[in-house]
């Protein structure tokens, strides 16, 4: 009977020194593919490489070979020695397999759980497999159904709800407040990574303008330049605070850049409208005492990491719900799986009957005095009574009625006639 | 007809179950059958003022009963409303509770018709109440927006997203629905107050007679006047604004209930227990 038999490393079991080792690129996972195909053993191949994980999954008539096939594999393929790399490699078989590929699928297995782009990176290498030929029956069945629990684990559970980075968690507050980005003007003051990665979340969100204040202009410029916004002088800082929204600020000032009576000076020219500040500087840039003005929040890096730290243990609390629906999606891959043994069943059964037939048609034949007329006519009812005999139990075994005890079934059918010693 | 009373409250009471649960669980499923089974509730609701007009052939507000019941019915479609042109789910969990506590009220409640007089027959005076119970109606969501603004201003501003946080919407959808509310209400308090003087003219010569009720629905209307005006002018919005929806909407209870049994009036009779 065919297995499914999964071999991999990923960021738990293997540092990055390893894990780069053993990556595949686009390219290479084609050729790759093609190899694995021409092992003995090997039916179906699939190949998933990220920056985080490889992993093989096959199918198999030969679990312990294919996996020693597989692991010769990778150690040729990559031109790295065995010994290497097989302390770090798992092996999965059967419903654990199964269970894996469920789970890395759903984002529960990744280094961030409910992390979304695993998902998609998944897909991209089925797709490979699929034009490349090396995916078969059990392969289709088995990702069809994977990208169907990811995508119920993430809109049945909160996986992936909430915002595990600061840029995001910055964005998800800012929704909060304003309800919807457009028509929200964006001021960034001084320049970093996790400040241009917010306001490039900012942008996505459809905001209105971006304005960039820098020390020095010309860096101002250049930054405005490139979130499409203009770039304003940083004396221009409190004058700006009557029309923008959203301000992110991230200098390498000293002392605070913004100060509550500026602000103060503003909110009746504002009309009131919610001002939301973002301090990602240390030692940090806006006040934090403007917090205490009404319509004005600040959030400075600390408040954001405490919320991402909230958001994150929230995950991995709907990570048990979404490990319950992997259960649950491997007793049903199972149950198909094992439905798939009737067919191969059923043809041993008939493969059995005709050659008992055959031979004793061959010893009756040849014995006595039959004309060819006559041969024909025994030959023919030597068919229809395989057939007649055979049409119950095939019936049977077709049956959806016997869902539960079908192994049990198959099994017995194999015993009484002998299906299993040639 | 008590039994039409007592569907509407199973309806609405199931409708609260709906809401908290969605309140709770966060399963748009949920949000829909609270929505769908107010609905229903609210027809049956309507049934029952239909049934008061036809037998006692003007607008059922002739006792506490009634208008309790009446007041409710205005909330429950201006909720239907709003819920309806802005889809803000989690209206319902106010909404529901408080249209169940009224009809449970209302169904405990005498129902002793008032003698038929003349004066329930006047077009002045079905306008007058209808408005102003739409109005009423209005400015009692605006405090329940109001509330749900405090509550998500406060886990914003501590930085502490506990319950609240991804439950309820943006402060400022909070903020917009909760004046819409208001200027809906003040509109129609407006138009209530202009019919109840024309009517008062009618039956009573004179448009204005210091009547406590009066006075007190000047006030409410001056109340909402103010904050109206300042959100107009320097923008009153958000924290301030909020609390001002709830302060008003206390004032408004006063005026519907507490003048009727502190005081004295001409409106006494209509809202005698």
């Amino acid at each position: 009977m065919l297995d499914i038999v999964l071999l991999g490393i990923n960021h738990n079991t293997a540092p990055i020194e390893l894990r780069e080792c053993i990556a595949f690129s686009e390219d290479q996972s084609k050729s790759a593919l093609h190899s694995l195909m021409r092992k003995t053993f090997i039916k179906e191949a699939l190949l998933f490489s990220t920056c985080n994980r490889v992993e093989v999954l096959v199918v198999t008539d030969d679990s312990a070979r294919a996996v020693a096939e597989t692991k010769g594999f990778i150690a040729e393929f990559n031109k790295i020695p065995l010994e290497q790399f097989e302390g770090s490699l798992y092996v999965h078989e059967g419903n654990e397999a199964v269970r894996h590929v469920f789970r890395v699928a759903a984002s529960l297995d990744s280094m961030i759980v409910g992390e979304p782009q695993i998902l998609g990176q998944i897909k991209e290498a089925y797709r490979t497999a699929i034009e490349e030929k090396t995916s078969g029956v059990i392969l289709n069945r088995l990702l069809h159904r994977t990208f169907f629990v990811a995508k119920k684990i993430r809109s049945e559970t909160g996986i992936g709800d909430r915002a595990v980075s600061i840029s995001y968690a910055a964005v998800e507050l800012a929704r909060k407040i304003f309800g919807v980005l457009e028509a929200k003007k964006v001021l960034l003051i001084g320049a970093g990574e996790m400040a241009e990665l917010a306001v490039e979340h900012l942008i996505r969100g459809k905001v209105d303008q971006v304005w960039v204040a820098n020390r020095t202009f010309e860096n101002g410029v250049a930054l405005a330049k490139q979130f499409n916004g203009q770039a304003i002088g940083f004396e221009e800082i409190p004058e700006s605070l009557k029309t923008v929204d959203i301000i992110i600020s991230s200098t390498g000032a000293p002392d605070y850049v913004i100060r509550p009576d500026q602000v103060k000076g503003v909110i009746r020219k504002r009309k009131n409208r919610p001002l939301f500040f973002i301090d990602i500087a240390v030692p940090r840039d806006i006040d934090p005492d403007i917090n205490r003005l009404s319509n004005s929040y600040v959030y400075d890096i600390d408040d954001l990491k405490g919320i991402i730290d909230e958001n994150i243990e929230d995950r991995q609390k709907e990570a048990i719900k979404g490990e319950r629906i992997v259960d649950e999606a491997v007793i049903g891959f199972r149950e198909w799986y094992e439905s798939l043994d009737v067919v191969p069943t059923i043809i041993a059964l008939r493969n059995k009957m005709t050659a008992i037939a055959e031979a004793e048609l061959k010893k009756t034949l040849q014995a006595s005095m039959i004309s060819e007329q006559e041969a024909k006519a025994i030959r023919k009812m030597a068919d229809s009574l395989i057939n007649k005999i055979l049409h119950d139990p095939t019936q049977f075994l077709k049956r959806n009625g016997m869902h539960e005890n079908k192994s049990f079934y198959i099994d017995s059918v194999r015993k009484l006639f002998k299906l299993d010693d040639y | 007809m008590e039994s039409i009373i007592l569907v509407s409250i199973l309806l609405y009471l199931l409708s609260t179950v709906g809401y908290f649960a969605y309140l709770f669980i966060q399963k748009d499923y949920l949000q829909r059958t609270g929505f769908f089974l107010l609905l229903i509730g609210f027809l049956f609701h309507t049934l029952t003022i239909v049934y008061g007009f036809i037998k006692g052939g003007h607008l059922p507000v002739s006792n506490m009963h009634e208008t309790l019941s009446f007041a409710g019915w205005a909330i429950a479609g201006v909720f239907l409303g709003i819920q309806f042109k802005f889809n803000l789910k989690i209206l319902g969990i106010f909404a529901a509770p408080i249209l169940t506590g009224i009809m449970i009220t209302v169904s405990q409640l005498p129902n002793e018709p008032a003698a038929a007089t003349k004066i329930f027959k006047s077009f002045w005076l079905v306008s007058h109440v209808s408005v102003i119970f739409i109005g009423e109606a209005g400015f009692a969501l605006a405090c329940g927006l109001g509330i749900l603004y405090l509550l998500q201003e406060n886990e914003i501003k501590t930085k502490k997203h506990r319950f609240f946080f991804k439950r309820l919407p943006s402060l400022e959808m909070l903020d917009n629905i909760g004046y819409v509310c208001i200027v809906v209400g003040f509109a129609m308090l407006t138009l209530g107050l202009i019919t109840g003087f024309v009517y008062a003219k009618a039956v009573w010569g004179r448009f204005w007679s210091w009547d406590p009720k009066e006075v007190w629905a000047g006030i409410t209307w001056l109340f909402y006047a103010v904050l109206l005006h300042e959100r107009l002018t320097v923008g009153w919005r958000g924290r301030r604004s909020a609390i001002m929806a709830i302060i008003g909407f206390v004032v408004l209870i006063f005026t519907f209930l507490g003048v009727n049994l502190f005081m004295e009036g001409h409106h006494e009779t209509f809202t005698r227990f």
